[in-house]
């Protein structure tokens, strides 16, 4: 498939913004998480700040989230991970509702209940799951709703190479081949299953060979190249829409920060990043268009400085939103049953 | 006079099914044997013929992958219809359940609505052992997100299937195999009764009185609720008059009308067939302990449950362990014992 200018001019503009958007996150996510305000001893408060708790950056793995979005449109579905934000800005989730959520914010996605692995969005039908592997079978069901339905609708499952080792992956593609579903499932392999190596925790080289178990065509991307990633795609996506069946697709992709903010990272090589990043897949993009003249330096800055305006205003709008009364913490357990709810307690 | 319509407890479930499924495009079902097979307990018995398999799905056996595609069709606007064959088999999908389809309306801060009914056989008393006889619904009810049904009877059955169905949210339906009126499994008869043809929805939370008494309150749930009955009939002819309550669900939980009983009778016996640690038992014990202002107990509460040992193959083993009539009898005697000496003494 011949990718046009508007289609890579679209994913060049994602991956900066998502670049931003995670640089900018990794920054915001330290205030308020170091000495000296905090107990003595500590290094760091995971519990501190304005966005406290986990959190799990996509720097370097952006490629993955654009080059399969970039096939999508709001009818098709995805299911994201732990690590949510590149599939979500992708996918188009608002920004700001987005980053709201991560902040707690009444304002955000989940009124503040979800939190940075659990983002959902019925508009642009966009969810994603704390708990490695359940993407799979979610996505299973979004499929077949659109197949019961009588839908072209694509469902998207995005997934780690350590999920791979999940039963739940092994059932899914089972039960998606069976019944034909139209699912893409997306192998994002970073190589890191946190601290361990691929090499060490599963059986094949590549994920990939695992489709033939299953009887479905399995596609490798070997390079992290949101152009190649997007080729691959194709004709999984095709697959799908024409009612043949679910496709796994494998990338070897990159992470750039730790498994999550605040990982010592003892575990890998000290100048693994530095040479990861050398390569880095925005820069990679960049130069494509310059040499198909589709974009120019000052075109490129002027993408750059959106990005960063519509990333900044995000981070702005959830810093000043308002929190969540207390009280309604006991609130949206049921669907519009919030008088049930409260009685409960 | 139009004669009484007497159906098993299987039957009502699959006719309640059977009405959504016509009533509502977006209903359709799907698990283990449950097409031509009807289902291992017959609660989708005769929906394949009626329905095609298009909307009677059997499955291969990957309940985490099933029951999470339940979620997902939920979330897309279906109204999946799921079975967890047995309860025990609740460790390998756990994680779809509790972490996917009981949170993920919490943690969209209420937008996402996920109408599964997720069914699923309790109970023992048939010598089938730990691993395919245990009721575990107080697990299911602890952990929040989804309502639990536990009816003891075919006319209630009908009304919660109907009602589970048309709720947005999920719904636990849990029937016991020793009341599902199966050809081959002894079961207790109180629980065939009269089920009207037309569809009708029982509301989730309502308890129900199977029978007025003064002198202690059986509050019981499922299976229990029939052996119940035929104690209190055997109580009767002793002069102890047993008010028998059917919780009918579990979340949500009728807590005023198990207080309304026991402020009546002043005495409180809990019969349950699941463990008696941690559980609906000590839960009940713990709301009349908290309403002790308005409650007033003439002898201390009483619980019947299993004791928390795995339940046992051997029959007079399992008898042991699981409540029968007669345990539920002796204990309400016990709770009496007052009024029986005073009754003797006269």
């Amino acid at each position: 498939m011949q990718i046009g200018k508007e289609k890579l001019m679209w994913m060049y503009e994602k991956m900066v913004e998502i670049r931003y958007y995670e640089e900018t996150m990794a920054a915001v996510y330290m205030e308020g998480k170091l000495p000296p305000s905090i107990q003595k001893g500590l290094a760091f408060d995971i519990g501190g700040g304005p966005v406290p708790g986990e959190m799990h950056l996509a720097a370097g793995q952006e490629p993955v989230a654009v080059g399969v979005c970039a096939h999508l449109s709001d009818d098709d579905t995805v299911v994201g991970t732990h690590r949510p934000h590149h599939f979500a800005i992708a996918k188009g989730v608002p920004l700001n509702a987005m980053t709201a959520e991560m902040f707690g914010k009444v304002t955000g996605l989940g009124k503040g209940k979800g939190g940075h692995m659990h983002l959902f969005d019925n508009a642009h039908k966009f969810s994603c799951s704390g708990i490695v592997g359940a993407s799979m079978p979610i996505a299973c069901g979004t499929a077949l709703a659109a197949k019961k339905m009588g839908k072209n609708w694509v469902s998207i499952a995005f997934f780690g190479e350590g999920a791979a080792n999940q039963g739940s992956f092994h059932e899914s593609l089972n039960l998606a081949a069976v019944w034909k579903l139209p699912v893409v499932f997306v192998c994002e392999d970073n190589q890191w299953a946190i601290s361990v190596p691929k090499s060490k925790a599963t059986s094949v080289q590549w994920v990939t060979d695992r489709a033939a178990g299953y009887g479905i065509p399995g596609i490798r991307v070997a390079d992290n190249d949101a152009v190649a990633v997007f080729e691959a795609m194709a004709p999984a996506i095709a697959r799908a829409r024409h009612g043949e069946g679910p496709t796994l697709i494998e990338v070897r992709t990159d992470r750039y920060f730790g498994h999550f903010q605040g990982d010592p990272e003892t575990y890998r090589p000290k100048d693994e990043v530095a040479q990861l990043r050398q390569r880095d897949p925005i820069g990679l993009l960049s130069k494509l268009l310059k040499e198909r003249r589709f974009m120019s330096a000052e075109e490129e800055a002027a993408v750059v400085q959106k990005a960063q305006h519509r990333v900044t205003q995000a981070f702005a709008f959830a810093r000043s939103s308002a929190y969540p009364d207390a009280q309604d913490a006991l609130a949206d357990v049921f669907v519009q049953d919030h008088a049930f709810t409260r009685a409960l307690v | 006079m139009k004669t009484e319509r007497i159906l098993t407890m299987a039957q009502a479930i699959s006719e309640a099914i059977a009405q959504e499924m016509t009533r509502d495009s977006s209903v359709f079902v799907m698990g283990e044997d449950i097409g031509s097979y009807g289902g291992i307990f017959g609660a989708t018995g005769g929906l394949l013929d009626k329905f095609g398999k298009e909307r009677v799905m059997d499955t291969p056996i990957s309940e985490t992958a099933f029951i999470g595609a339940a979620t997902g069709a939920a979330s897309a606007g279906l109204r999946p219809v799921v079975e967890l064959m047995f309860v025990d088999f609740f460790g390998v999908c756990m994680d779809q359940i509790y972490n996917h389809l009981a949170k993920n309306t919490y943690m969209s801060g209420g937008h996402v609505k996920l109408p599964v009914v997720l069914t699923t056989a309790i109970g023992g008393g048939y010598n089938d052992a730990a691993q395919h006889s245990q009721c575990l619904y107080s697990i299911f009810a602890h952990m929040p997100g989804i309502k639990v049904v536990v009816p003891s009877n075919a006319y209630d059955a009908k009304g919660l299937m109907t009602a589970a169905i048309r709720d947005d949210n999920p719904v636990l339906f849990m029937y016991h195999k020793g009341i599902m009126g199966l050809p081959w499994m002894a079961y207790l008869e109180g629980s065939s009764n009269a089920v009207p043809e037309e569809a009708y929805t029982i509301p989730l939370g309502q308890a129900k009185v199977m029978q007025e008494g003064t002198d202690l309150t059986i509050v019981s749930l499922s299976q229990m609720v029939q052996k119940a009955m035929l104690a209190a009939h055997q109580l009767q002819g002793q002069s102890i008059h047993a008010e028998v309550l059917d919780l009918r669900t579990l979340v949500p939980l009728d807590k005023e009308a198990i207080l309304k009983s026991v402020r009546k009778t002043g005495r409180l016996l809990i019969a349950d067939e699941d463990y008696l640690g941690f559980g609906l038992s000590g839960e009940i014990a713990a709301l009349i302990a908290e309403n002790l202002d308005t409650v007033s107990l003439k002898a201390p509460v009483m619980r019947l449950a299993v004791p928390n040992v795995p339940i046992p193959y051997s029959r007079p083993l399992e008898q042991f362990v699981i409540p029968q009539v007669t345990d539920i009898v002796q204990a309400a005697q016990a709770l009496l014992v007052g009024k029986l000496a005073k009754a003797a003494a006269a």
